[in-house]
């Protein structure tokens, strides 16, 4: 496979034209050598023990060509919030539309594609690309540094309040059977700016494609940042996202992640807290059913004193559904006086759904506050029972638990369409 | 802050007070590992055939291993060839009384507070005492004898009783299970043998001394202990090492079988050499102990006081497979200096209704490293099954770890599962609630660690509880008074 792989990037090298000589290209060296030397994940590989992606990529996908791929034309209407009121972006086979690009304008708002970028701020892009996700070594991450050519570069200038969310619509269309497409934004929120960003994923057909996703975020001091992702994609789709945000001092930020369909989703959430004062939110919720296998990886990295992070990530899980849960929190020996909080709730409603759990903390400060919490089980008996002698319905009854139960991170949603679209698809698997 | 860091130069600069060294003339084996050395110790041990055969099987598959990494501890690496596996103290006849017993064996157990004698005459225990390999002295046989229960070292069992051990021996801890478990297979030279037959509830607590004598020499034990149904037995296990500065490996094996409606409560109190205060020397502590309820209604329960080691490596765990049975981990791992522990517990859920409690309690002072690292798992069958685990940390200075690993695996919806983890230090407002009430610091902090682990040493027998009280404010001299 690596042998592939090599051979694809020579011929996405001849593709590149002049552009093989800018920086940007010595990072995509750079993690060549590393991904070159490991490859995949292999089956004992400890962060990818539950979800073999490794081997079930290499069997179904093919690498030899991960070469730019061909535009699609894209049916705005047939995409999920076209008409919400946010700046759309429209995000096909990895390929930024750039028509819908241009009618963006909003005061103190950027977003270019990565080349334009590329021309335009090229201290940014020096700065931060590959910045954050060479470090983390991750096998699929440096696959997306190596391939990825096209991207969403976003850039909030200085204190700027941004009046509506940023909508990222990602799609895929398999035209190539089979396809692989990586995508790559690269966000900077500057400091005392206030933005929320949505990335919505979906597919037009049920049809088999693997996509790759990195994000890179820096979110200066003392701005604010609400970052969602919807996870929509249908239940063919291989999807591997991410995402690496680093946070300056005072700067907030809230993550949340639903997923609801994918046939395998794997999410590396990776949030470094890089000076004092940070507030970290990370909330997520799966509900997966028929064979959906949903893998939530999350790291927290306290590095400075007087952080705080707290996560809720809650999973129901149907049929013969499987999800993981890995979530670290490391507290460094400088980041005294830290909070870090963590809980991970799933309920099981069948006998054939499985569920793999490993909260994680590593502490190297003794002044702090920490703790994590697992539960996994099913519906409470007792208040199933409570609720029925009262007259309710079992089925109801079992709604109602099961609402009660997501609902704590449904109300977390602050933009109205978001919150009404995720609650309206929780009322119908739900009930 | 001042008293604070006092507190804990005290405690960092704190030595380790059972360090001596009893003179007693060795019977050794050449170092290094070999099937010849294999069939040295197999000699030396008088043991047949099918033993032999048992031990050269798991050598061959041994030198196949490799040797893991994935523990959260640092060491050099060590050199399998460079380990004496063999050392026997000279006087191997039967002894009848103490009398019998070498006076300087006696000495060594004076200096530790537990003589023989004392045991035997007042707290009625059974000592089956274990020095460098070789069980020199078994008490209270008789009475034991009487109720059929046998417990006697290993290398008796195997003569004695040959068909328990084939039977028994492995069932749990398989031959071929981890590359230390392997090795031990190989190469251990005693341990204990315990079987407590149909329907008898042992009338006292069984116990042994592990104790580490003369240089270099690998410790290798092996423990089979057999509740047949309707059984119950409390088990005591403990340790305490001379000072020395090259480090010492341990790789012991710990079986435990429990038939339908048996009970085994294993506890042990282990205070190894843990190295001096720079991190020099010191036991490395791999061990693989697990029990399995085989049986419905069964219960294995075990409870362990981690304070010494250089290096602890341990999962006492619990397979669940008969319906109803129980399993508990209950442990307090005390880390100080440079010492790394990375210790919890594994529970298996299989049988219908089975039920696991974890609770774990991790101090890490100094400079040293503490992991909990466990895994529960609810097998597909397993309806109904229950565990809570809690892990909780205390950190003591700025320079310590406390790290916290649980693998969570299941596979069926019926199961409740429950799992918690805090980690922090002791609060400075509990310390000033203390002081308020005019405790000083010192006590305060002894108070409150005492306080934190109590539920843990509450599950020790009466005659280890005290013993194991003494060894964690001994381990955290200065700070826990």
């Amino acid at each position: 496979m690596i042998d592939q792989l090599i051979d694809s990037f020579k011929k996405f090298e001849l593709q590149l034209n002049g552009a093989s000589k800018n920086s940007w290209h010595q990072i995509r060296k750079k993690a060549m050598e590393s991904f070159s030397e490991k490859g995949l994940p292999k089956a004992k590989n400890e962060e990818y023990r539950y979800t073999q992606l490794g081997r079930i990529l290499d069997k179904k996908f093919q690498f030899s060509d991960l070469s730019m791929v061909g535009r699609d034309s894209i049916h705005g209407e047939n995409i999920l919030f076209h008409d919400a009121d946010a700046y759309h972006i429209y995000i096909n086979n990895g390929i930024v539309d750039k028509e819908i690009n241009s009618s963006l304008i909003a005061n103190g708002l950027i977003i270019l594609t990565l080349q334009e970028a590329l021309g335009k701020y090229p201290k940014d892009i020096e700065a931060h690309l590959g910045n954050y996700s060479n470090k983390n070594n991750d096998a699929f991450a440096e696959l997306n540094t190596i391939f990825s050519y096209e991207g969403v570069f976003i850039k909030v200038e200085k204190n700027a309040n941004i009046d509506k969310p940023i909508l990222l619509h990602y799609s895929g269309t398999d035209h190539l059977n089979q396809s692989i497409y990586q995508s790559r934004n690269l966000i900077i929120v500057e400091s005392g700016a206030q933005v929320e960003i949505i990335e919505s994923y979906s597919s037009f057909e049920k049809e088999e494609y693997f996509s790759n996703h990195v994000s890179e975020i820096v979110v200066e001091a003392n701005a604010h940042f609400n970052y969602y992702k919807l996870q929509n994609q249908s239940n063919k789709t291989y999807h591997v996202d991410n995402t690496y945000i680093a946070q300056e001092k005072d700067s907030v930020v809230t993550s949340y992640i639903f997923t609801l369909e994918g046939k395998i989703i794997r999410n590396n959430l990776n949030f470094a807290l890089e000076d004092q004062n940070c507030e970290t939110h990370l909330f997520g919720l799966y509900v997966a059913h028929g064979d959906n296998h949903i893998d939530n990886h999350t790291v927290v990295n306290h590095k400075f004193a007087n952080c705080f992070s707290n996560q809720i990530y809650k999973g129901i899980l149907d049929d013969t559904a499987k999800a993981v849960f890995n979530g670290k929190i490391f507290v460094q020996p400088d980041a005294q006086k830290t909070n870090a909080f963590q809980s991970n709730k799933n309920i099981l409603l069948t006998d054939t759904a499985s569920m793999n759990s490993k909260p994680q903390l590593e502490i190297w400060a003794d002044d702090v506050k920490c703790s994590h919490g697992c539960t996994t089980g099913q519906l409470d008996e007792e208040q199933l029972f409570y609720l029925r002698s009262r007259g309710i319905s079992k089925s109801s009854a079992r709604g109602m638990l099961l609402h009660a139960f997501v609902d704590d991170v449904l109300d977390k949603i602050k933009i109205d369409f978001l919150h009404d679209f995720v609650a309206n698809e929780m009322n119908n698997r739900l009930d | 802050m001042s008293k604070d860091n006092q507190i804990l130069e005290e405690l960092t600069s704190s030595e380790y007070k059972y360090g001596f060294e009893t003179l007693i003339e060795n019977d050794s084996a050449p170092k290094g590992i070999n099937e010849d050395i294999i069939r040295f110790i197999s000699a030396k041990k008088e043991e047949p055939e099918w033993m032999l055969e048992l031990r050269l099987k798991a050598y061959r598959h041994w030198i196949t291993l490799e040797e893991p990494t994935w523990p959260n501890v640092h060491y050099p690496k060590i050199n399998f060839q460079d380990i004496i596996y063999y050392s026997a103290p000279k006087p191997r006849k039967e002894l009848q009384s103490l009398d019998e017993v070498d006076p300087e064996l006696l000495e060594t157990f004076k200096k530790l507070g537990i003589s023989l004698e004392e045991q035997k005459r007042l707290s009625g225990v059974a000592v089956d005492a274990v020095i460098d390999s070789v069980s020199v002295k078994t008490t209270f046989k008789k009475t034991l004898g009487e109720l059929g229960i046998i417990f006697c070292s290993f290398s008796e069992a195997v003569r004695e009783h040959p068909d328990l051990i084939k039977k028994y021996l492995g069932s749990v801890v398989p031959m071929t299970d981890n590359y230390y478990a392997t090795l031990n297979s190989a190469v251990f030279t005693d341990g204990s043998f315990c079987y407590i037959p149909k329907g008898v509830r042992c009338p006292m607590e069984l116990s042994t001394y592990f104790r580490i004598n003369a240089s270099g020499t690998g410790q290798f034990e092996r423990t089979l202990i057999v509740a047949d149904e309707g059984s119950y037995v409390s088990y005591l296990e403990g340790c305490t090492a001379p000072q020395r500065d090259e480090n010492q490996l341990h790789a012991a094996v710990v079986e435990i079988y429990t038939e339908t409606n048996a009970e085994v409560k294993y506890s042990t109190v282990q205070n190894w050499y843990p190295g001096s205060k720079e991190g020099k020397g010191g036991i490395y502590n791999f061990v693989t102990k697990r029990g399995l309820c085989k049986g419905n209604n069964s219960k294995i329960s075990w409870t362990q006081v981690e304070t010494g080691s250089a290096i602890t490596w341990k999962y006492p765990s619990c397979i669940l497979k008969g319906d109803n049975s129980v399993g508990e981990f209950y442990s307090v791992a005390v880390t100080n200096n440079y010492q790394q522990a990375d210790t919890g517990s594994k529970m298996i859920h299989l049988g219908k209704n089975t039920n696991s409690t974890i609770i774990s309690k991790g101090i890490s002072a100094g400079k040293s490293q503490n992991s909990y690292r466990g895994l529960v798992k609810i097998h597909k069958r397993a309806e109904n099954a229950r565990n809570f685990s809690q892990c909780d940390s205390l950190l003591m200075g700025d320079k310590c770890g406390a790290h916290t690993f649980p693998y969570i695996e299941i596979d069926n919806s019926s199961a409740k599962v429950e799992h918690e983890a805090t980690t922090s230090k002791i609060g400075e407002d509990q310390i000033f609630y203390c002081n308020q009430r005019g405790i000083d610091t010192e006590n305060a902090v002894a108070l409150i660690v005492n306080g934190y682990a109590k539920e843990v040493l509450n599950k020790l027998p009466m005659e280890f509880a005290v013993e194991a009280q003494k060894l964690l404010a001994l381990t955290l001299e200065g700070s826990v008074g």
